[in-house]
Protein backbone atom coordinates (compact mmCIF):
# COMPACT_ATOMS: atom_id res chain seq x y z
CA UNK A 1 0.00 0.00 0.00
CA UNK A 2 0.57 3.28 -0.86
CA UNK A 3 2.20 5.85 2.03
CA UNK A 4 0.14 8.61 2.47
CA UNK A 5 2.03 11.18 4.91
CA UNK A 6 -0.26 14.32 6.18
CA UNK A 7 1.74 17.19 7.40
CA UNK A 8 0.50 19.66 9.74
CA UNK A 9 2.90 22.04 9.32
CA UNK A 10 4.68 23.58 6.15
CA UNK A 11 8.22 22.67 7.83
CA UNK A 12 6.77 19.06 8.16
CA UNK A 13 6.22 19.30 4.70
CA UNK A 14 9.74 20.16 3.26
CA UNK A 15 11.01 17.80 6.11
CA UNK A 16 8.91 15.12 4.41
CA UNK A 17 9.64 16.32 0.64
CA UNK A 18 13.45 15.94 1.60
CA UNK A 19 12.96 12.60 2.98
CA UNK A 20 11.01 11.09 0.16
CA UNK A 21 11.64 12.66 -3.32
CA UNK A 22 9.89 9.81 -4.67
CA UNK A 23 6.41 10.93 -2.79
CA UNK A 24 4.24 12.79 -4.99
CA UNK A 25 3.30 15.95 -3.33
CA UNK A 26 -1.38 16.06 -3.99
CA UNK A 27 -3.55 19.12 -3.41
CA UNK A 28 -6.86 19.00 -4.66
CA UNK A 29 -6.06 16.07 -6.90
CA UNK A 30 -8.48 17.12 -9.89
CA UNK A 31 -5.51 15.67 -12.20
CA UNK A 32 -4.17 13.00 -10.08
CA UNK A 33 -6.95 10.86 -9.89
CA UNK A 34 -8.50 11.13 -12.93
CA UNK A 35 -7.61 7.55 -14.26
CA UNK A 36 -6.08 6.99 -11.20
CA UNK A 37 -6.12 3.35 -10.68
CA UNK A 38 -5.00 2.69 -14.34
CA UNK A 39 -1.87 4.33 -13.92
CA UNK A 40 1.92 3.46 -12.84
CA UNK A 41 1.72 5.13 -8.89
CA UNK A 42 4.46 6.39 -6.69
CA UNK A 43 5.51 5.11 -3.72
CA UNK A 44 3.73 7.49 -1.75
CA UNK A 45 1.69 10.43 -0.99
CA UNK A 46 2.80 14.00 0.41
CA UNK A 47 -0.81 15.51 1.27
CA UNK A 48 -0.26 19.59 1.53
CA UNK A 49 -4.76 19.95 0.66
CA UNK A 50 -5.81 22.77 3.69
CA UNK A 51 -2.43 23.01 5.17
CA UNK A 52 -3.15 26.21 6.73
CA UNK A 53 0.36 27.94 6.07
CA UNK A 54 0.47 27.72 2.12
CA UNK A 55 -3.71 29.22 1.90
CA UNK A 56 -4.99 32.36 1.64
CA UNK A 57 -4.44 36.00 -0.34
CA UNK A 58 -2.83 38.56 1.05
CA UNK A 59 -1.01 42.15 -0.52
CA UNK A 60 1.90 43.76 0.11
CA UNK A 61 4.96 46.28 -1.42
CA UNK A 62 3.07 46.32 -5.11
CA UNK A 63 2.48 42.36 -5.43
CA UNK A 64 -0.55 40.09 -4.23
CA UNK A 65 0.74 36.69 -3.52
CA UNK A 66 -1.73 34.02 -3.26
CA UNK A 67 -0.86 30.82 -1.12
CA UNK A 68 -0.17 27.60 -3.24
CA UNK A 69 -2.81 25.43 -1.58
CA UNK A 70 -5.52 28.71 -2.00
CA UNK A 71 -8.28 26.87 -3.85
CA UNK A 72 -9.58 28.50 -6.77
CA UNK A 73 -12.76 28.97 -5.07
CA UNK A 74 -11.38 31.02 -2.68
CA UNK A 75 -9.24 33.12 -5.13
CA UNK A 76 -12.65 33.74 -6.74
CA UNK A 77 -14.18 34.92 -3.59
CA UNK A 78 -11.40 37.63 -3.07
CA UNK A 79 -12.22 41.17 -4.77
CA UNK A 80 -8.39 42.02 -3.96
CA UNK A 81 -7.71 39.47 -7.23
CA UNK A 82 -10.48 40.33 -8.65
CA UNK A 83 -9.85 44.01 -9.09
CA UNK A 84 -6.23 43.94 -9.68
CA UNK A 85 -5.78 40.42 -12.20
CA UNK A 86 -9.28 40.37 -13.70
CA UNK A 87 -7.64 37.76 -15.92
CA UNK A 88 -6.94 35.14 -13.37
CA UNK A 89 -10.47 35.00 -11.98
CA UNK A 90 -11.84 35.16 -15.33
CA UNK A 91 -9.78 32.32 -16.37
CA UNK A 92 -10.04 30.53 -12.72
CA UNK A 93 -14.13 30.51 -13.46
CA UNK A 94 -13.88 28.62 -16.77
CA UNK A 95 -11.67 25.88 -15.44
CA UNK A 96 -14.09 22.58 -14.62
CA UNK A 97 -17.09 23.74 -12.54
CA UNK A 98 -17.79 24.42 -9.32
CA UNK A 99 -17.07 20.87 -8.16
CA UNK A 100 -13.65 21.42 -9.20
CA UNK A 101 -12.79 24.84 -8.23
CA UNK A 102 -13.81 24.01 -4.93
CA UNK A 103 -10.91 21.84 -4.93
CA UNK A 104 -8.36 22.55 -7.26
CA UNK A 105 -5.29 25.13 -6.85
CA UNK A 106 -2.98 27.17 -7.98
CA UNK A 107 -0.06 24.86 -6.75
CA UNK A 108 -1.62 22.23 -8.31
CA UNK A 109 -1.55 24.02 -11.59
CA UNK A 110 1.87 24.80 -11.56
CA UNK A 111 3.09 21.67 -10.15
CA UNK A 112 1.41 19.15 -12.97
CA UNK A 113 2.63 21.70 -15.48
CA UNK A 114 0.13 20.59 -18.16
CA UNK A 115 0.44 22.26 -21.53
CA UNK A 116 -3.60 23.27 -20.97
CA UNK A 117 -3.33 24.21 -17.69
CA UNK A 118 -5.73 27.06 -17.71
CA UNK A 119 -3.93 29.70 -15.46
CA UNK A 120 -0.26 29.03 -16.77
CA UNK A 121 -0.92 31.48 -19.23
CA UNK A 122 -2.27 34.10 -17.37
CA UNK A 123 0.41 33.89 -14.90
CA UNK A 124 3.03 34.44 -17.95
CA UNK A 125 1.63 36.91 -18.92
CA UNK A 126 1.27 38.61 -15.35
CA UNK A 127 4.65 37.89 -14.86
CA UNK A 128 4.21 35.99 -11.30
CA UNK A 129 7.16 34.72 -9.54
CA UNK A 130 6.91 30.96 -7.66
CA UNK A 131 8.03 30.94 -4.44
CA UNK A 132 9.74 27.52 -3.76
CA UNK A 133 11.02 26.48 -0.27
CA UNK A 134 13.10 23.21 0.81
CA UNK A 135 14.32 22.55 4.26
CA UNK A 136 17.75 22.75 3.83
CA UNK A 137 18.32 25.04 1.04
CA UNK A 138 15.75 27.52 1.93
CA UNK A 139 13.19 29.51 -0.33
CA UNK A 140 13.75 31.25 -3.58
CA UNK A 141 11.60 33.01 -5.90
CA UNK A 142 11.74 31.92 -9.54
CA UNK A 143 10.18 34.16 -12.42
CA UNK A 144 7.20 31.79 -13.69
CA UNK A 145 8.73 31.58 -17.45
CA UNK A 146 11.82 29.43 -15.85
CA UNK A 147 9.60 27.72 -13.46
CA UNK A 148 7.89 25.90 -16.87
CA UNK A 149 10.18 23.98 -18.53
CA UNK A 150 8.76 21.59 -20.82
CA UNK A 151 5.90 18.91 -21.12
CA UNK A 152 4.72 18.71 -17.86
CA UNK A 153 8.18 19.52 -16.09
CA UNK A 154 8.83 22.53 -13.93
CA UNK A 155 12.02 23.60 -12.23
CA UNK A 156 10.81 22.41 -8.82
CA UNK A 157 13.95 20.80 -7.43
CA UNK A 158 13.19 17.02 -5.73
CA UNK A 159 13.26 18.46 -2.18
CA UNK A 160 11.27 21.68 -2.82
CA UNK A 161 7.49 22.27 -2.48
CA UNK A 162 5.39 25.59 -3.99
CA UNK A 163 4.72 27.76 -1.38
CA UNK A 164 3.08 30.65 -2.95
CA UNK A 165 2.29 32.46 -6.30
CA UNK A 166 3.73 36.27 -6.33
CA UNK A 167 2.26 38.83 -8.57
CA UNK A 168 3.04 42.06 -9.54
CA UNK A 169 0.72 44.76 -9.34
CA UNK A 170 -0.05 46.41 -12.68
CA UNK A 171 1.13 50.13 -13.62
CA UNK A 172 -1.70 52.25 -13.98
CA UNK A 173 -3.91 52.30 -17.20
CA UNK A 174 -2.88 48.19 -17.79
CA UNK A 175 -4.82 46.38 -20.34
CA UNK A 176 -5.99 42.74 -19.44
CA UNK A 177 -7.27 40.03 -22.17
CA UNK A 178 -7.86 36.19 -21.35
CA UNK A 179 -9.75 33.90 -23.41
CA UNK A 180 -10.09 29.68 -23.54
CA UNK A 181 -11.21 28.34 -26.55
CA UNK A 182 -12.90 24.96 -25.80
CA UNK A 183 -15.69 22.95 -26.47
CA UNK A 184 -17.85 24.17 -24.01
CA UNK A 185 -18.26 27.24 -21.73
CA UNK A 186 -17.90 24.80 -18.98
CA UNK A 187 -16.06 21.61 -18.39
CA UNK A 188 -13.87 21.99 -21.36
CA UNK A 189 -10.34 21.22 -21.84
CA UNK A 190 -8.56 23.57 -23.78
CA UNK A 191 -8.23 23.75 -27.65
CA UNK A 192 -6.16 27.50 -26.80
CA UNK A 193 -5.94 29.74 -24.32
CA UNK A 194 -4.42 33.15 -24.89
CA UNK A 195 -3.64 36.17 -22.30
CA UNK A 196 -2.48 39.98 -23.25
CA UNK A 197 -1.40 42.21 -20.74
CA UNK A 198 0.10 45.31 -22.03
CA UNK A 199 -0.25 49.65 -21.96
CA UNK A 200 -0.07 51.79 -23.97
CA UNK A 201 1.65 55.38 -24.03
CA UNK A 202 0.03 57.06 -26.44
CA UNK A 203 -0.33 55.54 -29.28
CA UNK A 204 2.59 53.23 -28.74
CA UNK A 205 2.93 50.03 -26.93
CA UNK A 206 4.74 50.46 -24.19
CA UNK A 207 4.87 47.52 -22.69
CA UNK A 208 3.13 43.87 -23.39
CA UNK A 209 3.60 40.48 -22.52
CA UNK A 210 1.52 37.76 -24.61
CA UNK A 211 1.52 34.03 -23.28
CA UNK A 212 -0.52 31.25 -24.84
CA UNK A 213 -1.48 27.39 -23.94
CA UNK A 214 -1.98 24.52 -26.01
CA UNK A 215 0.09 25.73 -29.08
CA UNK A 216 3.37 23.72 -27.55
CA UNK A 217 4.93 21.82 -25.53
CA UNK A 218 4.25 23.79 -22.44
CA UNK A 219 2.51 27.19 -21.90
CA UNK A 220 4.50 29.77 -22.94
CA UNK A 221 5.39 33.58 -23.47
CA UNK A 222 6.21 34.52 -27.40
CA UNK A 223 9.15 37.16 -26.98
CA UNK A 224 9.60 37.39 -31.04
CA UNK A 225 5.89 38.45 -31.44
CA UNK A 226 6.30 40.68 -28.09
CA UNK A 227 9.21 42.23 -29.95
CA UNK A 228 7.46 42.93 -32.77
CA UNK A 229 4.98 45.29 -31.11
CA UNK A 230 7.22 47.13 -28.41
CA UNK A 231 7.65 50.80 -29.06
CA UNK A 232 5.54 50.61 -31.92
CA UNK A 233 1.79 52.35 -32.43
CA UNK A 234 -0.74 50.06 -33.20
CA UNK A 235 -1.54 50.39 -36.61
CA UNK A 236 -2.82 47.67 -38.71
CA UNK A 237 0.01 46.90 -40.56
CA UNK A 238 1.87 46.63 -36.78
CA UNK A 239 -0.57 43.96 -36.08
CA UNK A 240 -0.38 41.98 -39.49
CA UNK A 241 3.14 41.79 -38.74
CA UNK A 242 2.53 40.65 -35.18
CA UNK A 243 0.21 38.26 -36.12
CA UNK A 244 2.94 36.70 -38.94
CA UNK A 245 5.33 35.98 -35.98
CA UNK A 246 3.18 34.63 -33.93
CA UNK A 247 2.38 32.17 -36.54
CA UNK A 248 5.79 30.93 -36.94
CA UNK A 249 6.71 31.26 -33.11
CA UNK A 250 4.28 28.63 -31.96
CA UNK A 251 4.28 25.03 -32.67
CA UNK A 252 0.61 23.65 -31.95
CA UNK A 253 0.06 19.94 -33.05
CA UNK A 254 -2.89 17.81 -34.09
CA UNK A 255 -5.12 16.19 -31.33
CA UNK A 256 -8.20 14.97 -30.39
CA UNK A 257 -9.43 18.54 -29.05
CA UNK A 258 -8.00 20.53 -32.09
CA UNK A 259 -5.94 20.53 -34.70
CA UNK A 260 -2.65 22.24 -35.74
CA UNK A 261 -4.20 24.72 -38.18
CA UNK A 262 -6.66 25.74 -36.34
CA UNK A 263 -5.22 26.34 -33.58
CA UNK A 264 -2.92 28.57 -35.16
CA UNK A 265 -5.47 30.46 -37.28
CA UNK A 266 -7.40 31.34 -33.87
CA UNK A 267 -4.05 32.58 -32.27
CA UNK A 268 -3.69 35.08 -34.79
CA UNK A 269 -6.98 35.94 -34.91
CA UNK A 270 -7.57 36.32 -31.29
CA UNK A 271 -3.85 38.68 -31.13
CA UNK A 272 -5.36 40.60 -33.84
CA UNK A 273 -8.77 41.28 -31.31
CA UNK A 274 -7.10 41.81 -28.30
CA UNK A 275 -4.30 44.10 -30.28
CA UNK A 276 -7.43 45.92 -31.66
CA UNK A 277 -9.11 46.59 -28.72
CA UNK A 278 -5.82 47.56 -26.60
CA UNK A 279 -5.35 50.46 -29.12
CA UNK A 280 -8.91 51.51 -28.69
CA UNK A 281 -8.52 51.09 -24.86
CA UNK B 1 -4.58 3.61 7.45
CA UNK B 2 -7.68 4.72 9.99
CA UNK B 3 -9.43 7.61 9.13
CA UNK B 4 -11.99 9.24 10.99
CA UNK B 5 -14.72 11.87 9.62
CA UNK B 6 -18.31 12.78 10.17
CA UNK B 7 -20.48 11.45 7.91
CA UNK B 8 -24.58 12.65 7.64
CA UNK B 9 -23.62 13.62 10.95
CA UNK B 10 -22.43 10.69 12.95
CA UNK B 11 -18.70 10.22 14.11
CA UNK B 12 -17.37 6.99 11.55
CA UNK B 13 -13.82 5.42 11.86
CA UNK B 14 -12.95 3.11 8.94
CA UNK B 15 -9.87 1.00 7.70
CA UNK B 16 -9.27 1.82 4.59
CA UNK B 17 -6.48 2.37 1.18
CA UNK B 18 -5.51 6.08 1.53
CA UNK B 19 -6.31 6.98 -1.87
CA UNK B 20 -9.22 4.31 -2.31
CA UNK B 21 -11.77 7.09 -3.63
CA UNK B 22 -14.24 8.55 -1.24
CA UNK B 23 -16.81 7.70 -3.71
CA UNK B 24 -16.20 4.13 -3.81
CA UNK B 25 -15.79 4.00 0.34
CA UNK B 26 -19.71 5.66 0.71
CA UNK B 27 -20.98 3.71 -1.79
CA UNK B 28 -19.06 -0.19 -0.56
CA UNK B 29 -18.38 1.03 2.30
CA UNK B 30 -20.82 2.60 3.93
CA UNK B 31 -23.44 1.12 1.45
CA UNK B 32 -24.75 4.53 0.69
CA UNK B 33 -25.38 4.16 -2.87
CA UNK B 34 -26.97 7.65 -3.59
CA UNK B 35 -23.77 9.15 -4.58
CA UNK B 36 -23.57 7.98 -8.53
CA UNK B 37 -20.47 7.10 -10.81
CA UNK B 38 -21.36 8.88 -14.19
CA UNK B 39 -17.93 9.40 -15.67
CA UNK B 40 -15.12 8.77 -12.94
CA UNK B 41 -13.12 12.09 -14.48
CA UNK B 42 -14.91 14.82 -12.40
CA UNK B 43 -17.02 16.27 -15.47
CA UNK B 44 -20.57 14.93 -15.09
CA UNK B 45 -21.40 15.56 -11.36
CA UNK B 46 -23.36 12.49 -10.66
CA UNK B 47 -20.77 11.43 -7.69
CA UNK B 48 -21.29 15.35 -5.85
CA UNK B 49 -21.04 15.18 -2.32
CA UNK B 50 -20.64 18.23 0.34
CA UNK B 51 -17.21 18.26 2.34
CA UNK B 52 -16.94 20.95 5.25
CA UNK B 53 -19.98 22.19 3.60
CA UNK B 54 -18.51 22.78 -0.34
CA UNK B 55 -19.85 20.74 -3.19
CA UNK B 56 -17.03 18.16 -4.48
CA UNK B 57 -17.01 15.21 -6.98
CA UNK B 58 -16.41 12.30 -4.89
CA UNK B 59 -14.80 10.48 -7.43
CA UNK B 60 -11.44 12.51 -7.64
CA UNK B 61 -10.77 12.97 -3.99
CA UNK B 62 -8.96 10.23 -2.09
CA UNK B 63 -10.13 9.05 1.01
CA UNK B 64 -7.19 9.56 3.50
CA UNK B 65 -7.81 13.38 2.79
CA UNK B 66 -11.30 13.17 4.95
CA UNK B 67 -9.37 12.67 7.83
CA UNK B 68 -10.96 15.14 10.73
CA UNK B 69 -13.65 16.52 8.03
CA UNK B 70 -17.79 16.84 7.66
CA UNK B 71 -18.89 14.90 4.63
CA UNK B 72 -22.48 14.87 3.56
CA UNK B 73 -24.37 12.66 0.56
CA UNK B 74 -27.68 13.16 -0.98
CA UNK B 75 -29.04 10.69 1.75
CA UNK B 76 -28.75 13.37 3.68
CA UNK B 77 -31.07 16.06 2.05
CA UNK B 78 -34.21 14.58 3.28
CA UNK B 79 -35.01 14.85 7.07
CA UNK B 80 -37.61 12.39 8.95
CA UNK B 81 -38.74 10.98 5.46
CA UNK B 82 -38.94 14.74 4.53
CA UNK B 83 -37.84 15.40 1.12
CA UNK B 84 -35.81 18.89 0.62
CA UNK B 85 -37.57 21.83 -1.24
CA UNK B 86 -34.93 20.86 -4.18
CA UNK B 87 -35.89 17.24 -3.98
CA UNK B 88 -39.76 18.63 -4.14
CA UNK B 89 -38.96 20.84 -6.74
CA UNK B 90 -37.63 18.09 -9.04
CA UNK B 91 -40.42 15.63 -8.98
CA UNK B 92 -42.54 18.15 -9.35
CA UNK B 93 -41.67 19.92 -12.40
CA UNK B 94 -39.85 16.60 -13.84
CA UNK B 95 -36.63 17.46 -13.67
CA UNK B 96 -35.97 14.04 -13.57
CA UNK B 97 -35.63 11.15 -16.38
CA UNK B 98 -33.59 8.21 -15.49
CA UNK B 99 -32.29 9.29 -12.60
CA UNK B 100 -28.75 8.70 -12.75
CA UNK B 101 -27.95 12.34 -12.50
CA UNK B 102 -30.45 13.22 -10.03
CA UNK B 103 -28.81 12.61 -7.14
CA UNK B 104 -26.08 14.79 -8.10
CA UNK B 105 -27.98 17.81 -9.51
CA UNK B 106 -30.14 17.39 -6.17
CA UNK B 107 -27.19 18.05 -3.91
CA UNK B 108 -25.10 20.86 -6.31
CA UNK B 109 -28.69 22.50 -6.08
CA UNK B 110 -28.89 22.58 -2.96
CA UNK B 111 -25.42 24.18 -2.28
CA UNK B 112 -25.87 26.59 -5.20
CA UNK B 113 -29.38 27.81 -3.03
CA UNK B 114 -27.14 28.50 -0.30
CA UNK B 115 -24.70 29.74 -1.49
CA UNK B 116 -26.07 32.54 -3.99
CA UNK B 117 -30.00 32.54 -3.40
CA UNK B 118 -30.49 35.01 -5.66
CA UNK B 119 -28.89 33.61 -8.12
CA UNK B 120 -30.38 34.34 -11.99
CA UNK B 121 -31.57 31.96 -14.17
CA UNK B 122 -27.82 32.20 -16.16
CA UNK B 123 -26.00 32.53 -12.82
CA UNK B 124 -27.92 29.26 -11.38
CA UNK B 125 -27.39 27.68 -15.49
CA UNK B 126 -23.39 28.39 -14.90
CA UNK B 127 -23.27 26.63 -11.02
CA UNK B 128 -24.88 23.82 -11.99
CA UNK B 129 -22.88 23.60 -15.57
CA UNK B 130 -20.53 20.90 -13.88
CA UNK B 131 -23.61 18.55 -13.84
CA UNK B 132 -24.11 16.48 -17.09
CA UNK B 133 -28.08 14.85 -17.68
CA UNK B 134 -27.55 12.39 -20.42
CA UNK B 135 -31.10 12.65 -21.29
CA UNK B 136 -30.70 16.53 -21.71
CA UNK B 137 -34.10 17.88 -19.39
CA UNK B 138 -31.77 20.44 -18.39
CA UNK B 139 -34.80 23.10 -18.85
CA UNK B 140 -36.94 21.30 -16.18
CA UNK B 141 -34.18 20.71 -13.67
CA UNK B 142 -33.09 24.75 -13.75
CA UNK B 143 -37.12 25.36 -13.62
CA UNK B 144 -37.33 23.34 -10.42
CA UNK B 145 -34.28 24.93 -9.01
CA UNK B 146 -35.25 28.25 -9.84
CA UNK B 147 -38.84 27.32 -8.14
CA UNK B 148 -37.00 26.34 -4.91
CA UNK B 149 -34.94 29.69 -4.99
CA UNK B 150 -38.56 31.80 -5.84
CA UNK B 151 -40.18 29.67 -2.90
CA UNK B 152 -37.35 30.20 -0.06
CA UNK B 153 -37.39 33.75 -1.16
CA UNK B 154 -41.51 33.89 -0.42
CA UNK B 155 -41.35 32.01 2.57
CA UNK B 156 -38.28 33.57 4.10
Amino acid sequence: MADFLQPQTLHAALEARAAHPDYLPIAGCTDVMVGFSHQAQPTGFIDLFGLAEIQGICADDGHISIGAATTYGDILKDPLVYESFPVLSEAIREIGAVQIQERGTLGGNLGTCSPVGDTLPVLLALDAQVHVASSKRGSRLVPINDFIVGYRKNALAEDELIVEIKMPLAPEGTQQYWRKVGTRRAQSISKLMMCVVGRLNGKDVEHIRIALGAVAAAPMRVEKTEAVLAGQALHEETILAAQDTLASEITPIDDVRSSAVYRKEVACNLLGRFLNDLGGA
Amino acid sequence: MKIDFTLNGEQREIDVTPMSRLLDVLRCDFELTGSKEGCGEGECGACTVFVDGKAVNSCLIPVAQMQGREVRTVESLASNEMLSDVQQALIKFGGTQCGICTPGIAMMASAALEAEPNASRARMRELMAGNLCRCTGYQLIIDAVISAAEARRRHG
